[in-house]
Parts: C-alpha cells; structure tokens; sequence
C-alpha cells in the first residue's frame, strides 16, 4: 500500500502538468497565495485573532485602532479595526469565506447548468439547438452584472424582506451563477458537435446505448478539458461580480459580510483617514483574484497542446 | 429468399437534405435540394459469407453500411435481418447480432475510456454478462482472441498502435457475440503490413466463429483476398454482383472493367486496358439514364435516356448494364 502511494505521487511529481507547473515560478506564487487565501478562509473560525461577530467581546473603545505599524496601532490588530472595533484581519478572512463560497457555489452552478445545456443542443441538434443558443446569445447582448441585479432586483421584490435576508446569500449565487451559464454552453456545444461525429460515438450507437447514455458517458467525459479551465478563470470573476454587487448594497447583508461589502462599508471612513478599514479588505480581493487567475491562465496554456 | 440468406437490402434509397439554411431559401429563392446518396439498391448477403462492396469515394457504399446497422434509417426500401424488417421496432433485439467495425482505429475508440470498458461495452449494453467476474473472464477471452493480452485491458487507447487499435475494436465488435460484421473499410488506415495481419484475423475469426462479413473498400487488393463475393457500386447504385474470382477474371460492367483495369499489373501481361477516363459526376446532378454513361465507352442513346435495370446473368452474377443485355461489348 505505501509503495502504491509512493508510485503514485512519483508519478504526479512527473507529470507534465506537474513538470510544467514546477517550472513556472508565477504559477507557483500564485498557488501557494491561493492556498494562503483559501486556508485563511476556511479555517477562519480557528485561525482568526478573534469573532468580529461575537458582539460580546467587541469593545466599541477599541474603534478607529490603525495598523499595527502606523503610531497609535497595537500588536493586537495586526491590521487594525474598523468603527466597531472588529478586527480588520478576522473581518477580512470571515469576509473571504462568504466570497469564496459564493463564488465558489455559483461557478458550480453556472458550470452544471451550462455544460448540461451545452451537451444536450450539441448532441440533440436541430430546434431545441436553435433555441438554446438563442437565448444564450440574448443573455450575453446583457452584462453579467445587470443580469445578476435583475434576479436580485426580483428577489427582493418578491420575499418578504426577512426571508429575503435569510437566503440573501443563495439569490445572489443563483443570480451570478444564472449570469454565467452561456460561456460553458457555448464551449461544450461546440466540442459536442466535434465529439458527436467521431466514430467512438456511432460505435456507441451502432451497440444500442441510449441518447443519454452517450451523452453523459461518451462525450461529456471528452468536453470537461476546457470546461475547467473556464471554471478556474469564472471563479475570479464571480468573485469580482460578488463583491461588486454587494459593494452596489444588493448582495449579502451587513450581518454576514462578504470583501465587497467590507469595502463598502470602509469606503465611508476612507475620507476621514481610517483608510485602512476599506484598502486591506480591498487587497485582499485582488491578491484572491488575482493569484486564481493566473493559476487559471497557467491551466488554459497546459491543457492546450497547440502551445506546449 | 433464399433460405441461407441473412440479410437482405431491398429497393433501398438514401435521401440526405443538403438544402441551404432556411433564412437563405428565402432571401436567395431556392428550392430544398436533396441527395441521393444511396439510389435503388438491392443485394443479399448469405450466411457465412463475405460480401465486399467496393466503389470510388463517395459512391455510397459507407451510407449502405450505416443503414444496415441503424445508423441512417432508410428513406425507401427494406432491409430484412433474418426475415425480420429492421424499421420496425420489434427487431431491435436483433440488433445485437450485428456489429460495425470502423475504418479510423484512432476515432474509434473512446480516448478516456480503459480497453477493458471498451471491450466489454456491447455485453453490458445488453446485459450478457451475469456478474463482474464473468465480464472480466470474457473480456480476457476476447483480447486473446484478438491477439492482445488479458493484461492490455488495464490501459488507455492512446497506448496501442493502429493495428493494436484496430484489434481493440474487433474485439468490441465480437463481444455481443454477434454472427454478422459490418466492416467499414477496417485497414485503410493501417500500415500495409499491419493490413495482411488484420484481414488475416478476420479471416480466421470468421472460419472459428461462423461469421458472415459485409466488407466496405476501395483497395481491390484487399477485396480480393477476403471477398467470396463483390458488388460495385457507381453513384449510389449497384452496376455489378458477382462471385469475387469471377468478377476479377471477366469483369462484364465497363465500370468493372474500368476498375479493374487500373489494378497495377505486376506479371506485366500487356493486355490491353481501358484507362480511368472522366470524373464522377455530381450526385447532387446525377446524369439521366444510366449513371455511368458520360464515362463509358460502349454508352449510346438508350444508355443516356433509359435507366438500365439489374439483370440476372449465368453463375449467380447480375449486371445493370443495357451494353451487356445487348452484346455489344465484346469480351476480354
């Protein structure tokens, strides 16, 4: 069993994947900062210096505190804390969490949503083609983020508004992960047009497998390459949409704060000097952001044999 | 129906629209257009027996292999597998007594799966197999039969070469126990050494297992030496049928001959032959009469308008050729 586990990381090691990976220094500084970002996250209820949402051990005196290295900053707020005296470092990586789960959920959303619809207008053609694509070419006449508003906009109109604070955080997935679902449909269509000619597929036909068989066994295991390389670069951006709605005051509520909305809220003492309440939450995102989308781009390059 | 027939093709057309978009019709005002890729074609193929369909590309005989097994539909005529029409949908059953083998082993074979879930895909469509353990025992029954090691199932298509490849897919094919084969033009993506061992294998899988063979190519050669017996197909219509040895000795349809004449003549015999003249004609356009008659050199007025009908001639052969029912060519 331990030599099996030997071999088998032997032979991760040396995969090109892993040859090309090691070789790149900026994919392996933008994975060890996802890594840090995403372990910040998950683990925050553990890692974190303290609960910013346990009113309890707030102490309002202890509002305004900058950074630790600025005069008046103490070693206890590393980063400093906000009107509250939440700390900004425990804010920022309970806030990541929410960002990343939305983010997260709603590419995964997105991604099962369009590959299914991808993979049924590729392989069933004709009409139903026809209108799926149309609809996919409507929704892309619109951005992302009017789309996302617009579910949001409905959802509020329509629950009461407690509820609608209660389940604030699956609108906005299902808002981001509904404006998203094109990309993935587009790509899969056309590689299930490539794939539904070749001969494996008729040789599956010509056995007696069902429609969906093929579909689901056949060409959807030979249409996820590029399905998950536009998943990585889709997790930044939904990142992004998520924040700019809740910066926009549309997303998560102010009790569960996502980055946009910790950027939101600090943008208010920005003036008045207590920048750092705005600019780390700020950072954050863009480091999360970017680190993931360079290791998207890293993926794209590797999976594409043209550019090896 | 004879009654050692096991399949029989009636009367069968293949129409495919080749019409432009339909927003084009209207704005350019032209008519559907249609294709006729397969025209009037009837033929039976007879128990343990290996049937070549040979022709240029594009005559048609791939469609005629699709249909038999299902994957276009006809658009006129029956094809009646053991005495049963295959559009009707009570002789699914029977579908699994009939397999294809395709002609590009790299497209062939799915690229993510294990040659094991390859082979044993046709048993677990139909449920053959009682449990695990006999599907892996008669999937390495079946890579040996081939030629392959029982331990080749563990690895990725990607692993093998394309006569391996082709090996792979041969196996697939047998696995549902089938008595007929499909063979779309099997070796002409192979390696002209790896050809001989392929069609050697299915030579020898037919005599082990009682196999009847439909046998799609271009390569004369290769027809020859499997082929008991040959249709030549022009067009999308079947111009000659006749026993393989006897087809290649006297050729009587001038296509026939036509393609029989550029066979490369080692023994140099300097007979003397026809040389391939002329293009084939457009299927979308096909000549009026006899398909042939802009390229032959024995076509008259009854040829250009008159479409010639398949005659039986001594020996099990029929031609349709208004040339031959008249004598006029005079023989080899």
């Amino acid at each position: 069993m331990k030599a099996k586990a030997g071999a088998w990381l032997r032979r991760t090691w040396e995969h090109d994947l892993a040859w090309g990976f090691r070789r790149s220094p900026v994919t392996v500084a933008a994975a060890f900062l996802t890594l840090v970002c995403v372990g910040g996250a998950v683990f925050a209820p553990w890692i974190a210096p303290h609960n910013p949402f346990d009113s309890a051990s707030l102490v309002l005196t202890d509002g305004f505190t900058p950074p630790a290295w600025v005069a008046g900053g103490r070693m206890e707020y590393l980063l400093g804390t906000d009107d509250q005296g939440r700390d900004m470092l425990s804010t920022i990586m309970y806030g990541s969490r929410v960002s990343l789960a939305v983010g997260l959920a709603s590419v995964l959303f997105s991604m099962v949503l369009g590959v299914g619809l991808g993979l049924v207008s590729g392989y069933v053609g004709g009409r139903l083609d026809a209108f799926i694509m149309r609809v996919a070419d409507i929704q892309l006449s619109f951005p992302a983020i009017l789309i996302a508003l617009l579910i949001d906009g409905v959802a509020r109109v329509a629950l009461p508004r407690d509820t609608h604070d209660q389940i604030a955080i699956y609108v906005l997935i299902l808002a981001i992960g509904v404006s998203g679902w094109v990309q993935y449909a587009r790509t899969v269509r056309g590689s299930t047009l490539v794939e539904r000619s070749k001969e494996y597929v008729q040789a599956a036909r010509v056995i007696g497998r069902s429609q969906a068989s093929i579909m689901l066994r056949h060409v959807l295991p030979n249409v996820m390459g590029p399905v998950l390389v536009i998943a990585t670069i889709h997790i930044a951006t939904a990142i992004i949409t998520e924040a700019t709605l809740s910066y926009l005051g549309v997303g998560v509520p102010a009790t569960q704060p996502s980055l946009g909305t910790l950027i939101r809220v600090g943008n208010d003492f920005l003036l008045s000097g207590e920048w750092w309440i705005t600019v780390f939450p700020g950072l954050a995102l863009i480091v999360l952001v970017l680190s993931v989308n360079l290791l998207g781009d890293w993926l794209r390059d590797a999976l594409n044999p043209k550019l090896r | 129906m004879r009654a050692d027939t096991l399949l029989e093709l009636a009367d069968v057309d293949r129409e495919f629209d080749v019409s432009r978009p339909w927003l084009n019709r209207l704005l350019e005002g032209e008519p559907r257009r249609s294709l006729r890729a397969v025209d009037g074609v009837s033929f039976s193929i007879r128990r343990g027996e290996t049937l070549a369909l040979v022709g240029e590309s594009g005559c048609g005989k791939s469609t005629v292999a699709r249909m038999i097994v299902g994957l276009y539909a006809p658009s006129r005529g029956r094809i009646v597998f053991e005495g049963a029409d295959l559009a009707d949908p009570a002789s699914a059953p029977l579908r699994r007594r009939m397999q294809m083998i395709f002609q590009d082993p790299y497209a062939s074979l799915n690229p993510r799966w294990r040659v094991r879930d390859i082979v044993a895909e046709p048993i677990v469509a139909h449920g053959m197999a009682p449990d695990a353990h006999a599907l892996a025992a008669r999937v390495a029954e079946l890579l040996t039969q081939v030629g392959l090691a029982p331990e080749d199932g563990g690895k990725f298509p990607h692993e093998f070469s394309g006569g391996q490849r082709q090996r792979i897919s041969i196996a697939r094919a047998l696995s549902s126990n089938p008595e007929f084969l499909v063979c779309d033009e099997p070796t002409s993506a192979l390696d002209v050494s790896v050809q001989a061992q392929i069609l050697n294998l299915m030579k020898d899988l037919q005599q082990r297992l009682g196999l009847t063979y439909l046998f799609i190519s271009h390569n004369l050669a290769v027809v020859a030496h499997v082929a008991t017996r040959v249709g030549v197909m022009y067009l999308g219509r079947l111009v000659e049928v006749a026993d393989a040895k006897d087809l290649f000795e006297r050729p009587r349809h001038p296509y026939t001959r036509m393609l029989i004449d550029a066979i490369p003549d080692i023994e140099m015999s300097g007979r003397p032959r026809t040389p391939v003249a002329g293009e084939v004609p457009s299927p979308l356009a096909p000549p009026s009469g006899c398909a042939f008659n802009p390229r032959c050199p024995h076509a008259n007025d009854r040829c250009r308008a008159e479409r010639p009908a398949s005659h039986a001639l001594p020996g099990g052969r029929s031609v349709a050729c208004h040339a031959v029912e008249e004598d006029r060519i005079p023989d080899l």
